[in-house]
């Protein structure tokens, strides 16, 4: 099946599951004054990818290949479990929740037989990693294709935030996307292959500062970035 | 397509809308009136919010959600007002992208209307507010049911002329601090006459809410709207969802 | 070298925890000390330099019903790089059952240059349970880069996941240092607190003062409490310019009676 217009629709940033309003914990690190420049943004998004994006991309990867699984709705929860054990940030679990919510509204309104009734959470909404797993199954995506859209997402919403909050040369940070391709790719392969093992033994990357630096963005009074 | 309650087998078939009595009087409204209230930085948005607050203080359990940057502060301004319960208040962060988050990607928006039915139960209005725009900013018809944009005097009276999206397809345009106009130079008949000309048959306020704390005839109009909107969830289902790709699911 | 080591304590009829099983061989030797309470505190003592890269070390620890232990190391270890592309491993696999209470609290791994070293610890807890577990990292010796190492930490409560984290640094990591994961620090490492008697605290966080101006390296480091899902346990976690900067971040201050750490 032909996926190459699928894949980049939802990899694309327009997909309308609020990451616009997401600085993958960018506005944070700049308020640090961790992230000043070019070459300090580079440096995040490379870490985050590493971190967060490796893990999201594995979650995803796990939740499509639940998909066609007899008991999708156990290993959904399993799945679930382990998420909420690898994010010990209550200020991330909550924002995981959140966009996992924005992507299922968009979700049950473009395919609406998608399985997403499946999906734990309850009123908190589901993970955002599962949420996109479903999805991209129901978009016909490959295990691989679904871990890249969703590593890529990790990187360029926070670079699309460093434009913003930085005032940075959007010509320099497209590039510096660019050299981050490949490290893109090489993470959602690992991640697509890792889902093959058992929830428990998906990668589980820290990374002290994206705890530390969410929960002090929560206790913002003014936040132009919902995370 | 039905909404999911007129899938209960429960629900006898008998009547032409099922699940709808039409010798019952009329239900309240499914879900509330949506009014998203949009314009230029400083024409006074928050101010006809505050104003439509007080105006349906004691008539419609009313919800606001903001675009806008939203402090304690503010919160605390409406509650020593009177104005509106903070529990009632929801703030959307749009991560510098105030259109985007009223327009392209309404889902935190979407989600922030739901949280204050959960929260404080049902309720007859929810006013939107945009961050500050400029002309070309609206809300999506996928957020809003209504939208009002406001521009001011102050701004010059030949903003209704300039047009832009927001002047000249909202469903009411509200051309406020009317009070301002001699000290600013602004003509009003110039920019009613030019309002007329872009919005053909849709209606323009001119309003001072320093006059006119509670701005009465934008409150009529939504009250209008409101009795439209209740007759016309009564007599009709949501519409179906958009054809889709039905893709088999699991294909790995 | 090969090494492994093996601690089994229960409680004797009058609730006091001995060991039923207490041997190791080098370099890891178990010595217990005189403890109070009633527990036990074992003293895990290093019989040689290391790891080196090549070493596969493992400590089995079983928590009996009621028993209460206390595991400490004498000295930091230093992982240290040995045979060329060779890993080193210590593994920890400990058990604590309903009742019991398991104190693990080593001194700091140092990850020196050119070492590659994984700490992989399975911690399972029943229902009724009560585990301190902290973990600390020191990126290299003094004025040193360090190796690559990995500290995983998994911890089940009840037989569901309660921590599942994994901190990879050195040359092989990318972004590591960065301002995403350790901002420069030297120094981070985690603190678990898993009590029944003692509902998870509320999150917290210390950004360790000044920002403005300040490089990144001169920061006296940051720490956040963080109640884990489902509330049972709480997890700081912090970053720190030195060892001692990072075991103040990582000593429990919580209202009530704290565990001792000693």
């Amino acid at each position: 099946m032909p996926t190459s217009s699928m894949l980049l629709l939802l990899a694309d940033g327009r997909f309308p599951a609020g990451a616009h309003a997401h600085s993958g914990g960018l506005e944070a690190a700049v308020a640090a004054g961790r992230v000043t420049d070019l070459g300090t943004l580079g440096e995040f998004l490379r870490g985050r990818l590493a971190t967060a994006g490796l893990v999201g991309a594995a979650f995803a990867a796990a939740a499509h290949r639940a998909v066609p699984t007899a008991d999708r709705a156990a290993e959904l929860g399993r799945l679930d479990a382990e998420l909420d054990a690898r994010t010990a940030a209550p200020a991330l679990r909550t924002v995981s929740r959140r966009q996992g919510r924005a992507l299922l509204r968009a979700g049950r309104a473009i395919w609406p037989y998608a399985p997403f009734g499946d999906l734990p959470g309850g009123a908190a909404g589901p993970h955002q990693p599962l949420v996109f797993g479903l999805l991209a199954a129901a978009a016909g995506l490959s295990r691989t294709e679904t871990a890249l859209a969703a590593a890529h997402g990790t990187v360029t919403g926070a670079a699309s935030a460093g434009v913003r909050l930085l005032g940075l040369d959007p010509y320099h940070v497209q590039a510096l996307l660019i050299a981050l391709a490949g490290a893109c790719d090489t993470t959602a392969a690992d991640a697509a292959r890792a889902a093959d093992g058992p929830p428990e033994e998906l990668p589980a990357a820290a990374a002290p500062l994206a705890d530390i630096h969410a929960e002090a963005h929560v206790t913002w009074e003014v936040r132009l970035f919902a995370s | 397509m039905r909404p999911e309650t007129a899938h209960d087998e429960s629900v006898p078939h008998t009547h032409p809308e099922p699940g709808v009595d039409p010798h019952a009087p009329l239900p309240p409204a499914a879900r509330a009136l949506r009014v998203g209230i949009g314009g230029p930085v400083g024409s006074g948005k928050t101010a006809l919010v505050a104003a439509l607050c007080r105006a349906f203080a004691d008539e419609l359990r009313l919800g606001v959600v903001t675009n806008d940057i939203y402090t304690t502060e503010d919160a605390d301004f409406l509650r020593r007002a009177g104005v509106l319960d903070p529990a009632r208040i929801r703030a959307v962060e749009t991560g510098c992208c105030p259109h985007t988050a009223i327009r392209d990607d309404i889902g935190a928006n979407l989600d922030a209307v739901d949280d204050l039915a959960d929260t404080v139960g049902p309720l007859d209005l929810v006013l939107v507010e945009s961050g500050g725009d400029n002309l070309t900013a609206t809300f999506s018809r996928g957020l809003v049911d209504r939208q009002i944009f406001v521009v001011d005097v102050a701004g010059g009276d030949k903003v209704p002329r300039k047009g832009g999206p927001g002047v000249t397809a909202a469903d009411l345009l509200v051309v406020n601090k009317t009070d301002l106009a001699p000290m600013v130079g602004a003509d009003l008949s110039v920019m009613d006459r030019d309002a007329r000309a872009r919005r053909g048959d849709l209606p323009t306020v001119f309003l001072s809410i320093t006059q006119d704390p509670l701005a009465h005839r934008v409150a009529e109009w939504i009250r209008h709207e409101l009795a439209h909107h209740r007759t016309a969830v009564a007599a009709a289902p949501p519409a179906a969802l958009p054809p889709s790709v039905a893709v088999p699911t699991g294909s790995a | 070298m090969r090494a492994a080591a093996r601690l089994v304590a229960r409680t004797d009829g009058r609730g006091r925890t001995v060991l039923a099983e207490l041997r190791g061989e080098p370099p890891l030797l178990l010595r217990q000390v005189p403890g109070r309470d009633g527990g036990v505190t074992v003293y895990v003592v290093g019989g040689a330099a290391g790891p080196l890269a090549g070493d596969d070390l493992r400590l089995d620890v079983e928590v009996g019903r009621g028993a209460v232990v206390r595991v400490h190391t004498v000295a930091a270890s230093v992982a240290l790089p040995g045979r060329p592309g060779a890993v080193s491993r210590m593994r920890v696999r400990a058990s604590v059952a309903e009742g019991a209470s398991l104190h693990w609290l080593p001194e700091q791994l140092v990850a020196a240059t050119g070492c590659a070293h994984l700490a992989d610890s399975r911690v399972m807890v029943a229902d009724g349970g009560t585990l301190l577990w902290r973990d600390e990292l020191i990126c290299g010796r003094y004025g040193e880069q360090p190796g690559d190492v990995v500290v995983r930490t998994t911890v089940d409560h009840a037989g569901r996941p309660l921590l599942r984290q994994s901190l990879a640094v050195g040359p092989d990591v990318p972004g590591w240092s960065g301002p995403a994961v350790l901002g420069g620090a030297p120094a981070t490492g985690s603190l678990l607190l898993l009590d029944p008697a003692r509902p998870a605290a509320p999150p917290e966080v210390d950004l360790g003062g000044p920002v403005a101006g300040t490089a990144s390296r001169e920061r006296p480091g940051a720490v956040a409490r963080l109640p884990l899902a489902g509330d049972a346990a709480t997890l700081w976690t912090a970053t720190a310019p030195d060892a001692d900067t990072l075991r103040q971040h990582l000593t429990p201050r919580l209202p009530g009676p704290v565990p001792a750490p000693t």
